[in-house]
């Protein structure tokens, strides 16, 4: 067996029934691979004492025999999940200090479930970012590296410390949340699998709001195997969050079947983007191909308002940012900027949101204040809501044609050099999402699976994007996809 | 459509953010560029389409309107920066 921190959920979930190891072990050669790997400052918030209690909890529901697939599994949360008196502070200044009397429903399914939490991952700023640069804590480090070149790269954004995590083996799996690509995005650059559900799937009560109509949790894994395990373990009705669907859960394992013969495979010619690396082409070729052997149909399909999904998502997602952050105070929670004499609550407000936020977070509530300003909320906001109306269009008119799932790259480039993009403009930075942001604004699932690697040795990855709430097809076609595209590199150890 | 550094100001007003005089010019020149981006909406033909309210169709759940929750001061006051006799402490509000 390999070593129990490298294992994968699946794995660790058979070697603990056969009794071959326990929820103890798993979680202590965890904890040992977190405090070495300091370097990739992945985990920021470590909590040793309460996964040695949960472990040690799951062990003994083992024992009974009343154990859920995901019981004794060591995990990392991201940190804009909300978890009961342990730091929770999205990556920002301005919720240092807070301890939240509650737990969000997604970690406590997961809790429920019996796995073990191991300690907060490091992620962007409110999840503002592409990068894992605008976090409070500092960026996260990617695992991988260009060859022998030592230079440091992003893991992505903004569930970046959760890519790293599990691409390091500092857990089994993580959770992750998606935007805009936050979980698509960062899997991608570090050779994992991350899926975004369908909106609605996931609870978002307790997790810190970002943009609440684009917003969902998912998995973070090392394989489509362990995505959907832990998806399973993460969704269901929550009477606590409006938008929560009120649908049974399908048991995503089970539908992992192998076989998409005669599925239909839509590849849309908008994602051949100009300038687009010839590695991702090729990769793009290659994933068709795969599809192709496993006895798919594949369809060109055109989705033609591609091109304006993100101007659309750059209204929609800071309008309901500058909403969301309004909440920032200094009143109830998290920073009090200190006042001089004199200072009134208007000068408590700017200086604790000043001081308390950094600057893409800045920006961005800044131009939701202005999108939604007066004279300016029909030219904006409600033409950006209008474009999103037809871009959600587009893929049920390729549903209609009966298309199953949709084959795109994940990204447009592998991980990039942390600082490399500073003195870009915040708009190519934006980029990072071009294939991703379309799924959020429609609504639908996403999954990024890991499919080759580049002359550099770096990650690539393709995206499959599914129907509503088809969560398990959509399953059922990226593992079929993982199994062709054998991907089984990991980073050399380094940190 | 243009952003000054006087519109810039009123802007960070608005969102309650201290900026400095100083750092107006450049924060104006980032919302010229991310706005710019977003001009490009302007070439979808819109015409009689519906903006967007919810990505799902969906019909909002009702629940029985009856107390859930409450009685719990201290959990609420327990993160305030300032919080005395059980309330949230705020700088003078009403001169």
């Amino acid at each position: 067996m390999s070593k129990l921190n490298e294992l994968s959920l699946s794995a660790a979930r058979d070697a603990l029934r056969a009794g071959e190891t326990t929820s103890k072990e798993l979680t202590e050669a965890c904890l040992s691979a977190i405090e070495g790997a300091g370097a990739l400052n992945a985990f920021v918030h470590h909590t040793p004492e309460l996964a040695l209690e949960r472990a040690a909890a799951a062990d003994a529901r083992i024992v009974k025999g009343d154990a859920p697939d995901m019981c004794g599994l060591p995990i990392g949360i991201k940190d804009l999940f909300c978890t009961k008196g342990v730091p929770s502070q999205a990556g920002s200044r301005i919720l240092e200090g807070f301890l939240p009397e509650y737990e969000s429903t997604v970690s406590q399914n997961l809790a429920d479930a019996g796995a073990v939490m191991l300690g907060k991952l490091n992620m962007d700023e409110f999840a503002m970012g592409s990068s894992n640069e605008t976090s409070t804590y500092g960026n996260a480090v990617n695992p991988w590296r260009r060859g022998n070149d030592d230079a440091q790269l992003t893991p992505g954004g903004s569930s970046g410390g959760s890519a790293s995590a599990v691409a390091a083996d500092l857990c089994l799996a993580a959770t992750g949340t998606d935007t805009g690509g936050s979980i698509r995005q960062p899997a991608a650059f570090t050779g994992t699998v991350g899926i975004k559900p369908t909106y609605g799937r996931c609870s978002r009560w307790g997790i810190v709001a970002f943009a609440s109509s684009l917003d969902q949790a998912g998995p973070m894994t090392k394989s489509v195997r362990d995505a959907a395990i832990m998806l399973e373990a993460m969704c269901g009705h929550d009477p606590k969050d409006s938008t929560s669907a009120d649908l049974p859960v399908p048991n995503f394992e089970a539908a992992l079947s192998g076989d998409i013969r005669g599925k239909k495979i839509g590849i849309p010619k908008e994602y051949r983007m100009d300038g687009m690396p010839e590695e991702i082409e090729t990769l793009w070729s290659d994933g068709i191909a795969m599809m192709k052997d496993a006895g798919a149909e594949i369809v060109d399909i055109s989705l033609p308002h591609t091109k304006y999904a993100l101007p659309a998502y750059y209204v929609i997602a800071p309008a309901e940012a500058s909403s969301n952050l309004a909440r920032y105070d200094g009143v109830r929670y998290g920073h009090r900027a200190r006042l001089d004499q004199g200072d009134g609550i208007t000068e408590m407000y700017e200086k604790t949101r000043a001081e308390g936020f950094g600057d893409e977070v800045k920006r961005r509530v800044m131009i939701g204040t202005y999108v939604l300003s007066a004279g300016f909320y029909d030219a904006y906001y409600n033409r950006a809501r209008r474009v999103r109306t037809l871009i959600k269009k587009d893929f049920e008119d390729v549903f209609a044609q009966g298309i199953d799932a949709i084959l795109t790259p994940a990204t447009p480039s592998a991980a990039f050099g942390l600082g490399e993009m500073t003195d870009a403009d915040p708009v190519a930075m934006y980029l990072n999402d071009v294939f991703t942001v379309t799924v959020n604004l429609a609504g639908l699932p996403g999954i990024a699976v890991p499919a080759g690697l580049d002359k550099q040795g770096l990650p690539l990855g393709l995206q499959l994007i599914g129907q509503p709430w088809a969560e398990a097809d959509l399953l059922c076609t990226a593992h079929v996809l993982e199994q062709a595209a054998g991907f089984v590199a990991k980073p050399a150890k380094w940190w | 459509m243009s952003i000054d550094e006087t519109t810039a100001a009123r802007v960070a007003k608005l969102a309650r953010i201290k900026v400095e005089p100083e750092a107006l010019p450049a924060l104006a020149g980032e919302f010229n560029t991310i706005l710019g981006f977003i001009e490009q909406l302007n070439e979808v033909d819109i015409e009689g389409v519906e903006p967007m309210t919810s990505v799902t169709p969906q019909v909002l759940k009702r629940r029985v309107d009856v107390v859930t929750d409450g009685d719990q001061q201290d959990k609420v006051l327990s993160n305030a920066p300032d919080a005395r006799e059980g309330f949230f402490a705020v700088p003078k509000v009403v001169e």
